[in-house]
């Protein structure tokens, strides 16, 4: 069998129903295996829009997201996306086709050291030197990305591997002696946290994407519930406990709730499952939950202790450790509600004193926060949201209650522009059913505009909603407050008109300037079933509050 | 709860196992550059077994870091052991080929030195001799330190290798 054959008969034995792609020269031999259809391809319009893509079907499903792609620039333009994917911990295995292994190293056209660019920004990467190693190396790929804390794995495959003929044969296990992620939490440590949270008298549980990746939200609910213990998410946790929860704090961090955060400061135990103390949470990490002591539960041991000293470090799988630690926590006869009734008390009054607000403008200028909650109450929820970077997606974060994991898919460690048009194609080729929105901003959007074409071609109902502020906002945001008003390179006074843009590439494109015209647009988008670009024309210089600045901590915090 | 930030800053002796594979060293010093991490030295050759090879690695950092220099190496795919041998008892040794001016009186002066720290002279011209040293730190900085006087032509230092003592193996 040749090396490409080889190639889509190992995608079919990992079940993988669709790839991501762009073809070029090194990479012909595959694609032209792909001919038979066997494993559906998606031509996409660029390279980093195929690893979004890719990102956004696994973030969507749990499954890794498959990319394939060319030497030289076809390599190149994915390394934002694997960066993502490893910041993100996103399962995706992108394949790149490679110059002839006799010229390698000889500067031939459309040569790149993919493998040497990428070690920093894969969790694994491969060069296949021998089509005799191919098959097990697709398969360590495979087990490498999904498995323990999930990554990027990239897999460089020289034109002349892919047209070597030899025997195929599908490893059915992976040996590898380097790699054996910890799954089951040490006893121990579990026992210990377990009595830790009965004498905890304010305790909060501070929870991140790790929840999702793990499919831990259920056990996560029932150890809130059990123990009466309020619940913060990550930006990347979002989803993995119900936004509308009576024990929801919504999101922690620079642009979190004033009671997340004020509940995260007076805790005295701070109970981090799958999530990293990032400094977009932490702040100033010498002020960071003065009172508190932390346990920490992470698959990632190296994420341990990194920025915060731990009390209690439990490396092991969410979802295992949570299991253990319910039926240490259930051993305890107490009353927990009763004992919590003063500490959730407390934090309902600042809840009620302190809601995510903002205020409608007299004139009826359309304000962002105002499109995100009508995209809330509209799909009643129960869409999956994608987002790019920047204002538009702490809107998105906050205004969004999400009622279950995978559906909010954004961009979270790298902060990438970008990203959540073709995440949103990813998740919609993963969920055919599912009601998909992209929520964006002006600036973002134009950075995988070309995408569009992808779309179209696949008529998918992607529906792209740009909270329009012909700037860019989040930049924009920052020089208000901390450049004196220097609005340096941040005005989008030249746009492309982004209903015409639509039309242009045979999209449907609707437009909404007034509050009124917020909810009959989506309901026209969502009844439409096709791709549609929505343009909400909002206020120019509404900023996101509250917000922690930088480095800063909660008494910090400006909530308007 | 939070972790200083003038913490003391220690040397530590990292042994580290790795796949016998092109590239894997990239993938080390990489992550350390990546990470800030330091490396005052670096050995690498293949073990008893072909297929693992075995580098010390000698890095300084506070607590902190030599905790996730130690943590970050063992993500890497390819890194099958990393011991951090400083926290038990072990041998430490290190190789290094000095070329000294050795004219006139200074040659017998050389001489008596490398006798006296059991040092080979492995090369000799009527204006440089070549000594071998090997020890453990200690002893190369004294020789290092009695030679410069004489004057130390070139240097070549090989790094440090280290074992753990006793019945143990990694």
């Amino acid at each position: 069998m040749q090396g490409a054959e080889i190639f889509v008969e190992s995608l079919l034995k990992e079940g993988v129903d669709t790839i991501f792609g762009h073809p070029g020269g090194a990479i012909l031999p595959l694609n032209d295996a792909l001919y038979s259809g066997r494993v559906r391809h998606i031509l996409t319009r660029h390279e980093q829009g195929a690893i979004h893509m890719a990102e956004g079907y696994a973030r969507a499903t749990g499954r890794p997201g498959v990319v394939l792609v060319t030497s030289g620039p076809g390599g190149t333009n994915v390394v934002t996306g694997l960066t993502d994917a490893f910041m993100d911990s996103t399962p995706v295995v992108v394949f790149t086709g490679q110059v002839p292994t006799g010229v390698i190293g000889n500067d031939a056209f459309q040569e790149a050291d993919i493998v040497g660019m990428t070690r920093s920004c894969t969790k694994h990467n491969y060069l296949v030197r021998d089509v005799h190693d191919l098959a097990r190396t697709i398969k360590e790929a495979f087990h490498i990305a999904s498995t323990g804390r999930p990554g990027p794995v990239l897999v460089d495959i020289p034109k002349d591997v892919s047209q070597a003929v030899c025997d195929f044969v599908y490893p059915t296990q992976v040996h590898l002696r380097g790699y054996k992620p910890t799954i089951h939490g040490h006893a121990g440590q579990l026992r210990r946290a377990a009595e830790m949270i009965a004498a905890a008298k304010r305790p909060v549980i501070y929870a991140g994407g790790g929840v999702i990746h793990s499919g831990a939200a259920e056990a996560l609910r029932q150890l809130a519930e059990l123990t009466a213990t309020p619940v913060t998410n990550t930006l990347m946790g979002l989803g993995g406990f119900p936004g509308v929860h009576e024990l929801w704090l919504g999101m922690l961090g620079m642009h979190g709730t004033v009671a997340a955060n004020t509940t995260m400061d007076e805790a005295d135990l701070v109970i981090a499952i799958g999530a990293r103390f990032d400094d977009r949470v932490t702040g100033n990490v010498e002020e960071f939950c003065a009172n508190a002591k932390f346990i920490q539960i992470d698959i990632d041991p190296a994420s341990i202790g990194k920025n915060v000293q731990v009390d209690v470090p439990i490396v092991g799988d969410v979802k295992a450790c949570l299991d253990r630690l319910l039926e240490e926590l259930r051993a305890f006869p107490k009353d927990w509600r009763g004992e919590h009734r003063a500490w959730l008390a407390q934090i309902a009054e600042w809840q009620l004193k302190y809601p995510l607000q903002y205020t409608q403008e007299p004139d009826g200028e359309l304000m962002p926060q105002f499109v995100c909650e009508q995209i809330y109450e509209v799909t009643q929820g129960e869409a999956i949201i994608t987002t790019e970077v920047g204002q538009h997606q702490m809107w998105a974060a906050q205004y969004y209650h999400c009622l279950r994991p995978r559906q909010f898919i954004t961009s979270g460690g790298l902060g990438t522009m970008g990203y959540g048009f073709p995440a949103a194609i990813g998740a919609q080729l993963a969920c055919p059913n599912a009601i998909v929105i992209d929520i964006a901003g002006d600036g973002s959007f134009q950075m995988n505009v070309q995408e569009l074409a992808t779309v179209v071609q696949y008529n998918l109902p992607v529906i792209v909603a740009i909270l329009n502020n012909h700037s860019l906002g989040m930049v924009r945001q920052w020089q208000q407050f901390f450049y004196d008003g220097r609005y340096a390179d941040t005005s989008l006074e030249v746009s492309p008109d982004y209903v015409k843009l639509a039309e242009a590439y045979g999209a449907v494109g609707l437009r909404a300037t007034r509050p009124e015209e917020v909810r009959p647009v989506l309901e026209e988008a969502m009844r439409l079933r096709r791709p549609v670009v929505i343009d909400f024309v909002v206020k120019m210089t509404e900023n996101v509050f509250p917000m922690i600045p930088s480095g800063g901590s909660i008494k910090d915090m400006l909530l308007a | 709860m939070m972790l200083t930030n003038h913490a003391a800053v220690h040397r530590h002796i990292f042994a580290v196992l790795v796949e016998n594979q092109f590239g894997v060293l990239g993938r080390i010093t990489g992550l350390f550059s990546a990470r800030g991490f330091n490396i005052e030295s670096l050995c690498v050759a293949e073990t008893e077994d072909p297929t693992v090879s075995r580098i010390t690695l000698v890095t300084t950092g506070d607590d902190k870091v030599l905790e996730q220099v130690h943590k970050q190496l063992n993500r890497l795919i390819d890194v099958i052991k990393v011991t951090d041998l400083s926290e038990e008892p072990h041998v430490d040794r290190e190789m290094v080929l000095v070329k000294v001016h050795a004219e006139a009186e200074i040659r017998a002066e050389v001489l008596r030195l490398a006798e006296i720290f059991r040092a080979k002279i492995v090369d000799v011209t009527p204006k440089t001799y070549v000594l071998e040293v090997t020890g453990d730190e200690g002893k190369i900085q004294a020789v290092i330190d009695l030679l410069k006087p004489l004057g130390i032509k070139e240097m070549v230092r090989t790094g440090k290798i280290a074992i753990a003592r006793g019945q143990r193996m990694l």
